[in-house]
């Protein structure tokens, strides 16, 4: 589509005369020409709008190594039926939901910390951020012995003060918390950075009113901080809530969806059934990640840019 | 006076407790794989009674033929190559779209958020990997890695280009440059910020990249440095020491990355918060 957009542009380009619409565009040739967008746009057609519109059409179908067979909806008739496929369509939205909002209120919090004038400030910020720098495999692992169930550091620690920790990530229960939780320390430094940027643009001088006038540190933060924070706030959500609800990485990396299925995501679940070479109705989960994805996000887009055409 | 001392001490508490949460990982990390393997075997967070860290390092670096080392080569190609087409592509994308109106801006624009938001179809696109002869190969990898990351390079290329004034095009122009020199010889050294800030932006994340090597890239041969992780996983689990030193050396490149070049990372990674 987007191709075939830019050849007819850029044939219109080259003979602007025969183009009655309009005349006023005299320039022989632009001083930015349309192909300029010719290789990304070759790029992102083959790799990425072709595989998606693709994939629409396997998700209809049997799919192996071998043959493929169109067999309608079936596919995902049976992603809502099996036990296994729908605990993943669930957890999506929960492990989604979860880490960005605890992203938020952890990141939020951070930044007021770290915007304060505090010792160590620039020091602290670095070792904040960094965990959004490190292979997230690795993370994974790291987290994976230290919620070790008996040896493991958080356990020990918890048992140093006469708690008996749960098995984080061999209890069905805990597994996928535990998970979102290892996300959230991971990720939450790059919400707590959006945050102080957006807290940083806020003129001093409304602080300095309010606290003349007699506002306590919380005042200024409920009436002047959380509102004008907002801008920030969206970035935090949208970022936050697109990287969660396709997270694999981690997930893959901690639990591989066990214990059972209890941890398993539509993008996990799409790679098992990927290995297992059900092919179509690995598609088919991605097809309903895609339209999870895009209904979150899109009327939170939306929201976003009429606020911004109000302005 | 008291509620000063309050906020003191409410400061200094949070100060403590996120310099654990935050950095008793990396300690953690740091002292496993300075263990013998039998100490590490016990998953304790202690200090190593016999410092193993170099003979770790050797043994992991020579496990399975070197793999390591192949996998950091093909870690750096994939990254290097990946990182320049992209940073070339989407600048010029971001140029263009920014520069010129057409009618056609409205569906660009709608393109760039979808490749921002929608995942990416993997079987289907493994599948027109194969049509291409590209699966399974790096330089597939590498134009799958520049199509995923084009979305984000080219909002932060035309956010950027929007502050530098047309005149500065006019004055080009007047004086004989043509599309391509203006846009390589007048615009191009002024974007150079915002480029350094794309390539370190993309390079950590291209690098730390473990998702689509596993799909598009498969085979021990082809092992990215985030794959070995995941392929001496097994192999490695009984001695942790060795899985940990390997931990650390592949989180070497993004620390000195953000070492050197840390208001880069900052600046790309939070674009966006004020504007929204």
């Amino acid at each position: 589509m987007a191709i075939t957009t830019e050849r007819r542009l850029a044939r219109q380009s080259k003979r602007p005369g025969r183009l009655p619409e309009k005349p006023r565009k005299s320039r022989q040739k632009s001083q930015y020409p349309m192909w300029f967008y010719i290789p990304a746009a070759v790029l992102f057609f083959t790799l990425f709008v072709v595989p998606t519109i693709a994939s629409f059409y396997f998700s209809l179908t049997r799919w192996s190594l071998f043959d493929i067979e169109f067999i309608g909806f079936d596919n995902f008739a049976q992603f809502f039926r099996e036990p296994m496929l729908i605990q993943g369509f669930v957890n999506t939205f929960i492990f989604g939901f979860i880490t960005s909002g605890l992203k938020v209120v952890f990141g939020l919090l951070l930044a007021v910390l770290l915007s304060s004038q505090i010792m160590g400030r620039t020091f602290l910020r670095s070792v904040v951020f960094f965990p959004v720098l490190v292979s997230v495999v690795g993370v994974g692992i790291t987290f994976r012995v230290l919620m070790d169930p008996f040896d493991g550091l958080i356990n020990t620690a918890l048992a140093g003060i006469g708690v008996d920790g749960p098995g984080w990530l061999t209890d069905p229960s805990y597994a996928l918390l535990s998970v979102a939780f290892v996300e959230v320390w991971r990720g939450v430094g790059l919400a707590t950075l959006i945050f102080i940027a957006g807290i940083v643009a806020i003129p001093d001088e409304y602080f300095e009113a309010a606290t003349t006038d007699g506002a306590s540190p919380f005042q200024n933060f409920w009436h002047i901080t959380l509102p004008l924070v907002r801008p920030a706030m969206v970035t935090v959500v949208i970022l936050s809530l697109i990287g969660g609800l396709r997270s694999f990485d981690l997930i893959w990396a901690m639990t591989r969806g066990g214990p059972g299925f209890t941890s398993d995501v539509i993008a996990s679940v799409i790679f098992k059934q990927y290995q297992a070479g059900f092919y179509g109705l690995s598609s088919a989960g991605n097809v309903v990640l895609f339209v999870v994805v895009t209904a979150i996000i899109v009327p939170i887009f939306w929201f976003l840019n009429r606020k911004e055409a109000d302005q | 006076m008291k509620r000063r001392t309050r906020s003191i001490l409410t400061g200094t508490l949070a100060i403590i407790a996120s310099v654990i949460v935050f950095l008793v990982p990396f300690t953690f990390i740091l002292m496993t794989a300075s263990k013998t393997r039998q100490e590490s075997a016990a998953l304790q967070f202690s200090w190593p009674e016999q410092f193993a860290l170099f003979e770790n390092i050797v043994e992991v670096i020579q496990t399975r033929d070197f793999m390591l080392i192949t996998a950091f080569i093909n870690s750096t190609v994939l990254t290097v190559a990946s990182v320049t087409l992209m940073v070339l592509f989407s600048a010029m994308v971001g140029w263009v779209l920014q520069r010129r109106q057409s009618r056609w801006n409205p569906a660009i624009n709608l393109m760039v958020l979808a490749g921002l938001i929608i995942p990416p179809a993997v079987v289907p696109t493994i599948w027109v990997l194969q049509g291409l002869e590209l699966f399974g190969t790096l330089p597939g990898l590498i134009l799958i890695e520049v199509t995923f990351g084009l979305s984000f390079s080219v909002l932060m290329f035309r956010a950027f280009i929007a502050a530098i004034p047309r005149e500065l095009d006019e004055a080009a122009t007047i004086d004989g440059a043509g599309p391509i020199r203006l846009f390589f010889q007048v615009a191009f050294p002024l974007l150079r910020s915002v480029i350094v800030t794309v390539i370190v932006v993309q390079a950590v994340f291209v690098f730390n990249d473990f998702q689509n090597p596993l799909y598009f890239l498969p085979g021990d041969e082809n092992a990215t440095v985030q794959l070995t992780l995941y392929n001496f996983q097994s192999q490695f689990d009984t001695q942790w020491n060795l899985l940990f030193t390997n931990i650390l050396l592949i989180t070497i490149p993004p620390l000195v990355m953000y070492i050197f070049f840390q208001r880069q990372i900052v600046a790309g990674m939070t674009s966006g918060a004020v504007k929204g």
